[in-house]
């Protein structure tokens, strides 16, 4: 009743080939635009934009890229904070090396030297597969943390930690300690809008299909045509430019401050690979979802534990780890398929309530 | 554009009518807050627990005995970080502006937190007490009038630990050709001072020795291999958490001299040295303060609060050095407080007014006197310049058949000369790098 299609006729190809092609999506993406254009900018604060917006859209768009790799190409990897690192640290070297150039750009070229590693750490995965493949991204983690501890030229040769220095976009400031919560919020937002708006329709296209062929069977889609090489590659270095650009926004915008060792370890990397199996492996709409679920349940259980309850702080956090593990558990066998899916079966359900049958 | 500009608008607009509000509001304070960001959970609980049981257990003390800080209680409120930055920058956001006063001082207790939280703080005109660690050229208090480091840096540390070296080698001159290790947590914290011992090293001509440690410091099988084969004349070690327990049990494994193995001041608690048990008997460790329960601010906090159930760790860690370390950390905060009170002439202060109390620090022998702690530290004055004040440091040595430290040195002063010049240097980069116009402070 709520959510049905039935009377929306497609009359040519290009309303049949639409993002959005149900009309009741389309009115909810416009009402989550207006809420995130045009009604968050106005009451954002510090609070809720470094405690709770900027890491959601951040991971979600970190999340968005390893669901690239691992969701619709199948190539699991572990090297997702070795990633982030190389983003945050090129960007650093190019901010600082280029102070005049905007920060759209570093972010954006940040983005493409995670590509280009992320391409080079993808070589194995033509000849290794699944689990020996993850194996083979952790040793990029590693590698690669290492490497930015190690080397003083990535660090500028001062503290290993490095800070983003301020930086105006459109005469807005972005990054550093005065920079408005508001205007580092829209400039992420940007970042999330035309990413996200890429990759769905990347992965719809022929990009897309190719990478899930490879998924499902990689025999099969050699047999097919499809180039595994590249294929793989391609779904590498798009994977990385979204985690890389990620990262340099969590250096650049979130933290202003990181340390290789500290920000990207290990934990980061199962924290995205949780996000997404959690929200739905092969689903934008999952990444965003398990974003929201990794990184906002833990604020959100200590706001009611402490905040409201009035409990110990730390009596607090140890039931976090165990609600929120127990709550993946919970997840995982009630809808193996993820946030998303569940999403989709509630549209099931509401297109024909009330009347079920 | 015009969205942000607006918005810009509408929130100043609603920062005025907050502070309109906040005007009339805070008339007289109930309470002041001042939050602890801590860590009972993860890999460096065993060090986060007694300081933070030291910090809140003092301030509860206050609340009892004086109604808290000159009659207005202390509202102590404590996030748990788990020693992680991402965490800690949630809880500095949530707890800055809690309660009427606001947060009057954060205590990051990470170096790496430090770093991330002082542009934010001093923006915020919130002071950070960094006691004895964090960012070392924070002490140019013109560069960073938010941040303090007293009593010492790690690189003063780090020069009162090469003139004790020098001293039991039997003079400066015998420094050369020898060989220290230095046996470090693998991140910002560890690296501080490196710099430093090799400005000393060439200086003194003997030769430094990096043995990196990654987080959290369980395996270092390979890095004590490291000093079996270099043999090292003595080690020195900036550690943190289960590292410093197992670096301990590792030395004593390959029958390093204990009393040739210094640990900073956060490698040097009675939780470090235990698990090694007797083995650990002679490790030397730097401090800023006395070990031990035989104080009468001590004896305060058990009448006070742990006889009447209030304590927040249990009655036997009262006096440990983390313990006595979180409290001090609570008393240099309770007397900005007082004095930020005496200067600006009233009680309802804010982040700012603590920050000038900081600065007018001048704890003298009878102040000690006065706080229940006759002989607990060397007195300490903090100015609007020198933020991390003349920083005398004693080390201490673990004395394992009697389950105690004793101070065995004199009180070290560390190589200003040295050390301040390398801080202005370092100030100034960061200076020039963020925009910052160094004030005056005359």
């Amino acid at each position: 009743m709520l959510y049905r299609e039935t009377g929306q006729f497609k009359r040519n190809y290009a309303a049949d080939q639409q993002l959005f092609p149900i009309f009741q999506d389309k009115i909810l993406l416009a009402a989550i635009l207006v809420v995130a254009l045009a009604i968050i900018p106005f009451v954002i604060n510090d609070y809720w934009s470094k405690a709770i917006l900027l890491p959601f859209m951040v991971y979600a768009l970190v999340a968005l890229g390893l669901n690239i790799l691992v969701g619709y190409c199948g190539q699991i990897s572990l090297g997702t904070g070795g990633f982030m690192a190389v983003g945050a640290y090129s960007s650093y070297k190019l901010c600082t090396a280029f102070p005049e150039l905007n920060l759209i750009f570093v972010i954006l070229f940040s983005g493409g030297c995670t590509a280009a590693v992320g391409v080079l750490f993808g070589l194995p995965s033509l000849r290794i597969k699944g689990f020996y493949l993850a194996v083979a991204t952790l040793a990029a983690q590693f590698f690669l943390i290492w490497m930015f501890n190690k080397v003083p030229w990535f660090y500028n040769y001062e503290m290993s930690q490095i800070t983003a220095p301020p930086r105006e976009v459109f005469g807005f400031l972005v990054s550093g300690p005065q920079a408005e919560p508001a205007a580092q919020y829209l400039f992420v937002l940007g970042f999330i809008i035309v990413f996200t708006w890429i990759a769905l329709n990347l992965v719809r296209g022929r990009v897309g299909r190719s990478w899930m062929s490879i998924r499902d069977m990689d025999i099969a889609a050699e047999l097919l045509g499809i180039r595994p090489l590249q294929t793989k590659l391609l779904a590498f270095a798009v994977s990385s430019f979204y985690i890389g650009m990620g990262g340099a926004i969590i250096f650049h915008i979130w933290l202003g401050t990181v340390e290789a060792t500290e920000a990207f370890d290990i934990l980061q990397s199962f924290f995205v690979l949780f996000a997404i199996i959690i929200g739905g492996l092969g689903s934008v709409l999952g990444s965003f979802l398990g974003a929201a679920f990794m990184a906002l349940m833990p604020v959100g259980l200590k706001v009611v534990l402490v905040d409201w309850i009035g409990m110990v702080p730390v009596t607090a956090k140890h039931i976090e780890f165990m609600l929120v593990g127990s709550l993946i558990i919970f997840f995982l066998i009630k809808e193996p398929h993820g946030l998303a899916r569940m999403w989709q079966i509630a549209k099931e359900k509401l297109r024909l309530w009330p009347f079920p049958y | 554009m015009r969205l942000s500009k607006a918005s810009i608008a509408i929130a100043a607009a609603g920062v005025i009518a907050g502070a309109a509000w906040a005007e009339t509001a805070r008339a007289d304070y109930d309470s002041y807050t001042v939050p602890n960001l801590v860590y009972r959970t993860g890999a460096y609980a065993p060090n986060g627990i007694p300081l933070a049981n030291g910090f809140i257990d003092y301030f509860n003390m206050l609340n009892e005995r004086d109604g808290g800080v000159e009659g207005i209680k202390v509202d102590v409120v404590e996030c748990e970080t788990g020693y992680n930055t991402k965490v800690s920058v949630e809880c500095y956001e949530n707890l800055k502006n809690e309660g009427q006063s606001g947060a009057l001082v954060f205590n990051p207790h990470s170096t790496g937190v430090t770093y991330a939280l002082i542009p934010k703080a001093s923006e915020d005109k919130i002071p950070i007490l960094s006691m004895g660690y964090g960012r070392t050229s924070a002490a140019d208090g013109t560069v960073f009038p938010y941040i303090f480091n007293f009593p010492a840096t790690y690189w003063s540390q780090a020069s009162a630990f090469v003139k004790y070296v020098g001293e039991k080698e039997g003079g400066m001159e015998n420094l050369k050709g020898k060989k220290i290790a230095l046996v470090f947590h693998n991140s910002a914290y560890g690296k501080e001072p490196i710099k430093t011992l090799e400005t000393l090293g060439a200086k003194y001509g003997f030769e430094l020795m990096l043995l990196p440690v990654d987080h959290p410091g369980q395996e270092q099988k390979a890095t004590w291999l490291q000093v079996r084969r270099g043999k090292p004349d003595w080690i020195f070690m900036w550690g943190w958490g289960v590292m410093n327990q197992v670096a301990i049990k590792e030395a004593a494994a390959i029958r390093f001299p204990m009393d040739k193995f210094i640990g900073v001041w956060w490698s040097g608690s009675e939780n470090d040295v235990a698990p090694a048990g007797p083995a650990a008997n002679g490790y030397l460790a730097g401090t800023m303060h006395a070990p031990g329960s035989n104080f009468k601010a001590l004896e305060e906090i058990k009448t006070h609060v742990y006889a009447k159930g209030n304590g927040a760790g249990e009655e036997a860690r009262v006096g440990e050095v983390l313990y006595n370390r979180g409290m001090l950390e609570a008393i240099f905060t309770a007397e900005a407080m007082r004095n930020a009170i005496k200067i600006h002439g009233t009680k309802d202060i804010r982040g700012e007014h603590v920050r000038d109390g900081f600065e007018a620090i001048d704890l003298k022998e009878a102040d000690f006197d006065r706080l229940g702690l006759k002989n607990f530290m060397k007195p300490i004055k903090i100015t609007c310049e020198n933020h991390e004040g003349d920083g005398p440091i004693a080390i201490q040595q673990w004395d394992a058949a009697a389950g105690k430290w004793n101070i065995v040195s004199e009180w070290i002063e560390p190589m200003h000369d040295v050390v301040r010049a390398l801080v202005k240097e370092d100030a100034a980069a960061y200076a020039k790098e963020n925009n910052i116009t160094p004030r005056s402070c005359s």
